[in-house]
This record gives C-alpha cells, structure tokens and sequence, in this order.
C-alpha cells in the first residue's frame, strides 16, 4: 500500500498534458519522442470529415528512464477528442509495445486518457484498440511489464478500459475513473433513471478510483499528483507479474467471488458495507492518506 | 442459417454443443480432428456473467484438452450497458477474458473466429477479435455505430457520412468495410467446413491486421506508423 503526502506541494495529474505528464514523470532531460509533431502524422480520416486535425493524433509516444530504469512511455492527450483512439493514435501504441517486445525496456509505462474508440473512424479505431490489447498481452507474454496510469479529466473508458485492465498493474487518483461504457453513454442509451451522468458523486463512487482500488481492479490508489504516480510506478515496476495460467486462475477466482458477494448490490455503498467497512458513506470525503487507513483493515488486494 | 444448421455445416462429422444463457460450449468434429467451440447466440449483449462463462469455458480447455483449436462463434450486440456492470468492474471482466484467450493460444490452442449473426463493439473486442484469424459468413453485421447515431453525436449530417462511406471504410457498418481494413480476413461460404479444416492447418502467428489492411488500402498508416515506432533510432 503506497501513502503519499505531498499534497500541498505537488504537481497535478490531472491537469497536466500528456507531455507535462510524461516529462515530470521520467527521469528529468530523459524522454525521446519517436514521431515528432513536426511530422504532422495525423488521421487521414479526420480530414475527410472535415474535422480539426492534430499533429500528434492524440498520442505521445516515445523512450526514457525512471529511476535509471529503461522505459518505454505513452501518454494519450485528452485535450485532444478526449484521447479517442484512431488509425494513428492506435498505431503509435501498438507500436511502441511491439518495441517492448522486441527490445525488452524494464517495462512500459501507459498514461491512459481516453473515451475509447474514436467514432470518427470507429471501425479502425475498434481494430486498432484490438491491436493494442494483443500487443499489451504479448508484451506481457516477452516478460515486459506493463503499468497503466490513471487520472486524467476524461478518465479510462470504452475499449482503453479493456486495455488497462490488461496491464500488470494500475495506479490510479481519486479523481482517476475507470469503465467500459461512460456514464454519459449509459444515460444516453438507457436513461437517466439508469445512470444520472449529471449526478457527480455517483458518478465518482462507480467508477472513480477508491472503489476501483477497494474491490481490486487497481493495485495502486494515489494522490493526484505526478510524483505520487512516479513513486508507485517505480515500485511497480520492481514487481513484474508475467501473465501465468495461474494468475488467470486466480483472476478468475475472484472476478467470480466478486459477482457472488456484490452481483447483486445497486451502489458501491452497498458494496463497501458488504466488505465490512463501518461507515462505508464517509469514505468519498477522506483524503488518500485517511481512505487508506479507513480501508486497510478490509483491503485485500488487486487481481 | 440457424444455429443447428451451421454447426452441422462446420461439423459434418457430428457435434456436440449447448447453449445456456446465451453462451455456447461444446465441440465437434471436422475430418476426424477434434474441434472446441465457445460463442455466443440471440445477439447477446456481452455482460460480466457471459464475459466469465466464457473466460471459464476457455481456461477448462486449457486444463483439460491441451492444444485442442478452438472455433469461436460469434454472435454479439456488443457489451451490455448498465451501472451494475459499472459498478462491478465489466471491463476487467472483459479484459479477464481476452487474458484467457491469449493464454490459450500461448499454448498452442489455433483461435478461430466465425462471426455468424452480428459483431459489435466492446462484446467482439474481448471475444472474437483476440483470434488468430477472424471469418464472417454472407450477411453478417459487422460495426460499431450505425450511421444515425454516428451523426447525432460527430453532429456531421447524416447524408454527408452516407456519401463518404462509398469511398471510405472507416465508420460505416459491414463485413466489406472490416474486410478492407484488414480487420476480417475472409468470408467463408458452403462448404464451411472446408473453409475450418483449411484455417485449422495454418500456424498461428503474429497479428497481421494492420498489415491486411495496407495491403487493401483500407488502412494504410496503421501499418509504416506501427513499424517506424517500433523501429526508429532513439
């Protein structure tokens, strides 16, 4: 369990850019961008619809050390259509993990932020998201760890929801949100009796980063603030878990005591109870430090 | 062709398969080789309780019928909405089991996807698109957003997306479209169980969808962008 207590003097994750978020993370003067802006490799399929283009399709890829260890990184921009994956945004990501494959780095550090597939050109972006999650797995498989960061303002959804959770491990802030379908597309589709997108401390006790830490989706849960994430991703690291049947085991193990105990729970307070916290209601308004310490006795870990 | 006379199309040699809960699990026999089969039927919407039946259907090959294929029948309105799946974590449960299924054909199980009645979004990204090889048969759909919608939220008119999508595969359903991008390798016609056995024969290697799609022209950055990122000097 990481505390981190630089609140007060941090930088925010949150409302970094993707650059800001990758050069503060890594060792300082370290990271190489591999395409370059100037380029202006951009989505072809934007153009044709007429749609503002940008020059990085979303997606800052490149290499650099943390803690002197050899690093491949990507940092997905949500300035930039929420960090929707498209033909080149998701190219860029399976490539560099293909480079992790073939190179063998100390691991792979992805800065998720991303609604998903990028509707503009869904069909490419659905199999370009496809080749993310086969090249993360097959990272995995060539020893590499992977570790997926989350805690940006649009959060991890759609087909990256997928994908993070086919990393080794997580972090995630607070104000870091995980899922498949967003909040916004539940109401949309089903209604607002089903999902009240506009209800924000719904919305963060569903999805945000304390309930996804307490029921195990994410084995690190930090303050919003880039040396916190740079501290956990640094031990994170030191603790690779190849993909192994037996973790698939385990995995499943508790993906289906999970569904047992809480299938039939309506809201994460109810999960909390279940799990045995007291006043399971109090916990959206602890900091990281007092969340961790309300929560120890209970936590059991990440899958 | 329903469900029974497909599988008696894969299968002339017989087969046995069930269907609970929208999941199918079974096997069946194609000139004398055995054949596992996990899918989906009645268009189902991909929720945590199909995502680990699935997963579970997967990992009980792989502890009890070592290297066995797997033909994956997939019939999917995509994943299933809902703030209870939300709140229990469905896109671990997603990830769980592309997890398995990668396990499998780490160890040598061939993952054959046949989409036979529809393929949508977050329920064909977890399941079927982690094959080897991905076939449709005729008049299968294939998508992610239909055109309507895709205008209502890109706010591009509807008419103006329909005229594009003659010349672009990108964002308009069909097999023809996933097939330009590289994204369906064929489409399998009678007899199908030729068109298994020959899929069966063939290694398992590394994807090649992006390398399928630039030689279609449908998708011709995904491919040199992935390589020069994966190549380029440091």
């Amino acid at each position: 369990m990481t505390t981190t207590s630089c609140r007060t003097t941090g930088q925010s994750y949150y409302e970094s850019n993707a650059l800001k978020r990758i050069t503060s993370l890594l060792d300082p003067g370290s990271f190489h961008e591999i395409i370059r802006p100037e380029e202006k490799i951009s989505s072809p399929h934007l153009r044709i619809l007429g749609q503002p283009c940008s020059f990085n399709d979303g997606i800052i890829v490149g290499a650099g050390r943390l803690a002197g260890k050899k690093v491949l990184i990507a940092g997905q921009e949500g300035g930039f259509m929420g960090g929707a994956v498209g033909e080149v945004h998701g190219a860029k990501l399976t490539g560099l993990l293909q480079r992790a494959t073939e190179e063998g780095p100390d691991g792979v550090l992805l800065l998720l932020e991303s609604g998903g597939v990028r509707l503009h050109e869904a069909n490419a972006g659905l199999i370009a998201v496809s080749e993310i999650i086969r090249s993360v797995l097959a990272a995995r498989v060539a020893g590499v760890p992977v570790i997926g960061l989350i805690g940006g303002v649009y959060g991890c959804f759609g087909g990256m929801g997928i994908v993070a959770r086919c990393c080794n491990a997580l972090i995630i802030s607070e104000e870091g949100r995980m899922g498949l379908s967003g909040p916004e597309v539940i109401e949309t589709t089903m209604g607002v009796e089903e999902f009240d997108a506009s209800d924000r401390a719904l919305v963060w006790r569903t999805v945000g980063g304390k309930h996804r830490y307490l029921i195990g989706e994410v084995q690190r849960l930090v303050d919003d603030d880039v040396a916190a994430f740079r501290a956990a991703a640094i031990e994170l690291l030191n603790d690779p878990r190849p993909l192994s049947l037996e973790e698939l085991q385990k995995e499943h193990g508790m993906l289906s005591d999970r569904l047992k105990s809480c299938g039939s729970a309506y809201d994460a307070i109810d999960i909390w109870h279940t799990m045995g916290i007291a006043e399971p209601e109090t916990l959206p308004l602890l900091d990281t430090a007092a969340f961790h310490k309300a929560v120890q006795h209970v936590y059991r870990g990440a899958a | 062709m329903n469900l029974h006379e497909l599988l008696d199309e894969l299968f002339p040699d017989g087969h046995e398969v069930g269907c609970d809960d929208e999941v199918l699990v079974g096997s069946g026999r194609v000139k004398g080789r055995e054949v596992a089969v996990i899918g989906t039927a009645g268009h189902a919407a991909i929720g945590i309780e199909i995502a680990l039946n699935l997963a579970a259907a997967v990992l009980q090959v792989i502890e009890s019928h070592p290297g066995r294929p797997i033909l994956m029948l997939v019939d999917t309105q995509g994943q299933r909405l809902g703030r209870r799946d939300e709140l229990l974590g469905i896109n671990g449960y997603l990830a769980h089991l592309a997890k398995c299924l990668e396990m499998a054909r780490q160890r040598g199980h061939r993952l054959i996807s046949l989409v036979y009645a529809e393929a949508v979004s977050g329920g064909f990204l977890s399941f079927g698109m982690m094959a080897d090889e991905i076939h449709t048969l005729q008049e299968t759909q294939v998508r992610v957003m239909n055109l309507p919608a895709m205008a209502r939220i890109t706010k591009i008119p509807l008419e103006r997306l329909e005229e594009l999508s003659i010349d672009s595969p990108a964002f308009a359903p069909g097999i023809d479209n996933f097939f330009k991008l590289g994204g369906v390798e064929s489409v399998w016609s009678t007899p199908l169980s030729e068109h298994l056995e020959a899929a069966l024969t063939r290694k398992a290697g590394a994807d090649t969808r992006s390398r399928l799609g630039l030689d279609r022209k449908g998708r011709v950055l995904a491919y040199p962008v992935a390589r020069r990122v994966c190549t380029e000097r440091v």
